[in-house]
């Protein structure tokens, strides 16, 4: 093999790669200029009227607010929650060493098959969570009946299968902090609320911050967990931008109509994670000014 | 550091990018179409006497839905490889995934399947983009199709179900024969003996009597020792099928309409002030008696529901009640009887219908083969065979339906075989045919969740005309 050729063969694989990911990406950006369905198989260019369409219904605007809420209050309750169990785990203990390994076990879950158990556990009449209430008269709780309830249900879910992530994450950023701050800290006689303020907290920011960018821009595409859970139901209550772009496309066949329900909510993504990206790198050099 | 936070960013800002592509992927069916499309059919091309051998040594490939039926079908694929020399493969799917599966290879144009089952609500949304053979030759070919088939053995309205003209709002019963019917389901209801018996309770002849029915078997029936049953099971979770089955059988017993159709052009009837007032009606018999969590039922809670004695009656397929019904099936088998349902105002037992059929994929290279497979499967002597050895009910056909070998298997279920002969004749597709069909109904399942919340009907179901005119008309 020539050498001048190396170079070039050895981004063949990344080359492969960028091809499969912009490819369908790029087809699927052009089919969104079509008025492209099950019944009109010969389309007509429309241009940009898919997107009018997309913008003019209210039915999107109530997605994209549902598909808000939901990547936010799950987000947030899934940092809150997986900083807090990394804090608690952080302390190398028998139980803290057990806890860790069943930790993971939700993650090791598909989430869809996470969201049907729980669609059982929540059930009214039958379900566990219902008969663990009873006692505290709260037995007839209809979970999944009221517009709130669904979604708050939903979002439960999401955080029982992805707290654990967020919480690995955390831990691992604990366990991997200089010690001396700590050790200067202690030797200065700080308190545990100061410490973890002005120096576990900063330090461990940037970890959290990654954590919360998967897990915001996963949940902005959730599909599973709520499809097996509500079908976007009661209502529209929980039909996220990502099940209104399914019904479109898969089940009613108006695929140039639910390619631009993805492109949105692509750009959404996109912009979304460019901005805390963006925020990710001011606090990874506050963090780098806690340490040195 | 720098360059480490630099190409972090990278990272993520691809990450975001590569996480929705795959979105774009499924969706980004190539523009499939009809542009083979042509005035004539392959089944002129079979000519001569009719041969079940013609197409010996021939592989035909099956896309099945995960239901008794199929069951029957594959214990009895040997039988057909053996008179005809064809082999069958065949994928089984569950029902959640099937149609997704189905819609999208169809829709690919490439004929991974020769044949398939199908809904004939299904053939609104095939028929139009041309996926589907037109089998009205083959059935007229005597060449392809052997007398001993005989197409007026069929339930003549199951026939016409799979028949349509594609265009929006033409009755069925005209044009191509898109499918065939195969087994079918009607809406009825059922109901648990004992709990009847203990309570004094007959079956409710209007609604308004199935209404307090339920109401009643909710208050007292887990006082007379049935711990936790409600008084009605039906479907209700935000799906196209929450309508087909009791709702829309009581919705044409009421003499409603979904759309009236005038020049061709449809017009949203849901919001009519007679269709507002049943919607509320049954938003209230399902507070009065139905299930808690209603808004996720599917045919399967229902179903099970019955068959766990939590519901003291069931208003929906007549087979979903059957499969709980047989010996040894559920709690409740050997407790559970049939009956035609409540009458509408002017004695109306007009009934909605589900039919699995099969039908052949248009762009199939194997057309002679796969229809005779279509031939054997939707024959009397397989049809026969699986509804007496197995549980392929109800039959399509009317020499089956009347055989007494089945009718001593079905015998011992009070009212079943007496409610299907009652509502066998009134028993069609109630639904307007029109290819926007499970957007229509997906719509209308949502707005009746919105109703059963304690949104007013009138507002909901005006927004669900307004949104399905445009779609629509």
């Amino acid at each position: 093999m020539r050498p001048a050729l190396r170079p070039y063969l050895l981004i063949v694989p990344a080359l492969l790669l960028t091809g499969g990911i912009l490819y369908p990406f790029g087809l699927g950006l052009y089919y969104t200029l079509f008025d492209f369905s099950a019944s009109k198989p010969q389309p007509d260019m429309v241009r940009l009227e898919n997107y009018r369409a997309v913008f003019t219904q209210e039915a999107f605007w109530n997605s994209a607010w549902v598909t808000v809420l939901y990547a936010v209050g799950a987000a947030l309750a899934e940092t809150v929650l997986g900083v807090s169990v990394a804090l608690l785990l952080h302390r190398s203990t028998v139980v803290g060493r057990v806890l860790e390994k069943i930790l993971i076990l939700p993650l090791m879950i598909a989430p869809v098959i996470a969201a049907i158990i729980w669609k059982l556990m929540l059930q009214p009449s039958v379900g566990v969570v219902n008969h663990l209430l009873k006692p505290f008269g709260l037995g007839g709780v209809q979970w999944t009946d009221t517009p709130t309830g669904a979604l708050l249900s939903s979002i439960a879910v999401d955080v029982w299968v992805y707290t654990p992530f967020v919480a690995i994450l955390a831990l691992a950023g604990l366990r991997s902090l200089p010690a001396s701050p700590f050790e200067a800290a202690a030797v200065d006689g700080a308190g545990w609320w100061y410490t973890f303020r002005r120096l576990t907290l900063p330090m461990l920011w940037p970890y959290v911050l990654v954590a919360v960018i998967f897990r915001f821009m996963d949940s902005l595409k959730v599909f599973d967990i709520i499809y097996a859970l509500t079908e976007g139901g009661p209502g529209d209550s929980t039909v996220v931008l990502q099940i209104r772009a399914y019904l479109e496309a898969i089940r009613f066949q108006r695929y140039s109509f639910g390619i631009s329900y993805t492109i949105v909510l692509w750009a959404v993504v996109y912009l979304a994670a460019m901005v805390l990206v963006k925020h990710l790198g001011k606090i990874q050099r506050k963090a780098a000014e806690v340490t040195t | 550091m720098d360059t480490h936070v630099h190409d972090r960013r990278r990272f993520l800002a691809l990450a975001a990018g590569a996480a929705a592509a795959p979105l774009l992927t499924a969706c980004g069916a190539g523009f499939g179409g009809n542009d083979s499309k042509s005035d004539g059919s392959a089944a002129d091309d079979i000519t001569g006497s009719f041969d079940w051998k013609r197409e010996k040594g021939t592989t035909v490939k099956a896309l099945l839905n995960k239901h008794p039926y199929t069951d029957a079908l594959i214990a009895d694929l040997k039988s057909f490889t053996a008179r005809t020399g064809i082999e069958v493969e065949y994928d089984v799917f569950p029902e959640d995934n099937y149609f997704d599966k189905l819609t999208v290879d169809l829709s690919s144009g490439r004929a991974s399947y020769d044949v398939f089952m199908l809904g004939a609500y299904m053939v609104w949304q095939y028929g139009p983009p041309g996926w589907l053979e037109d089998l009205g030759p083959w059935m007229r070919n005597s060449a392809a199709t052997g007398d001993e088939w005989d197409r007026a053995d069929f339930f003549p309205n199951l026939l016409q179900a799979d028949q349509w003209s594609l265009k929006a709002g033409a009755p069925l019963g005209r044009g191509g024969q898109y499918a065939l019917p195969w087994g079918w389901e009607t809406n009825v209801v059922a109901y648990n003996t004992e709990v009847f018996g203990k309570l004094g309770l007959k079956p409710a002849e209007s609604f308004d009597e199935l209404t307090e029915l339920a109401g009643t078997i909710k208050r007292k029936a887990p006082g007379a020792g049935f711990d936790g049953m409600y008084g009605i099971a039906v479907r209700g979770s935000r799906s196209w099928a929450t309508i087909h089955p009791g709702f829309m059988t009581m919705y044409a017993r009421n003499g409603l309409k979904d759309f009236t159709v005038d020049g061709g052009k449809l017009t949203p009837a849901m919001n009519s002030p007679e269709a507002v007032a049943f919607t509320e009606d049954w938003a209230r018999m399902v507070k009065r008696g139905g299930p808690p969590s209603w808004t996720s039922y599917t045919w399967y809670q229902c179903s099970s529901d019955l068959g766990a004695k939590k519901a003291g009656m069931l208003f929906d397929a007549d087979t979903a009640a059957y499969f709980q019904a047989v010996k040894g099936a559920s709690p409740a088998s050997g407790k559970i009887a049939f009956h035609p349902g409540p009458k509408g105002p002017d004695g109306s037992l007009a009934t909605n219908m589900w039919i699995w059929s099969l039908g052949m994929n248009a762009k199939s290279k194997k057309k002679s083969a796969s229809w005779l497979f279509l031939q054997w499967a939707t024959g009397k002597e397989h049809l026969r065979k699986s509804a007496i050895t197995h549980n392929h009910i109800d039959p399509v056909r009317k020499s089956v339906a009347e055989d007494a070998a089945y009718k001593d298997k079905m015998r011992h279920l009070p009212g079943f075989l007496e409610t299907f002969e009652t509502v066998v004749d009134q028993t069609r597709i109630q639904f307007t045919p029109q290819a926007q069909f499970f957007d229509a109904t997906t719509s209308w399942a949502a707005a009746l969740q919105e109703i059963y919340g304690g949104k007013g009907a009138q507002s909901v179901l005006n927004g669900l005309a307004d949104d399905l005119a445009a779609k629509v008309g």
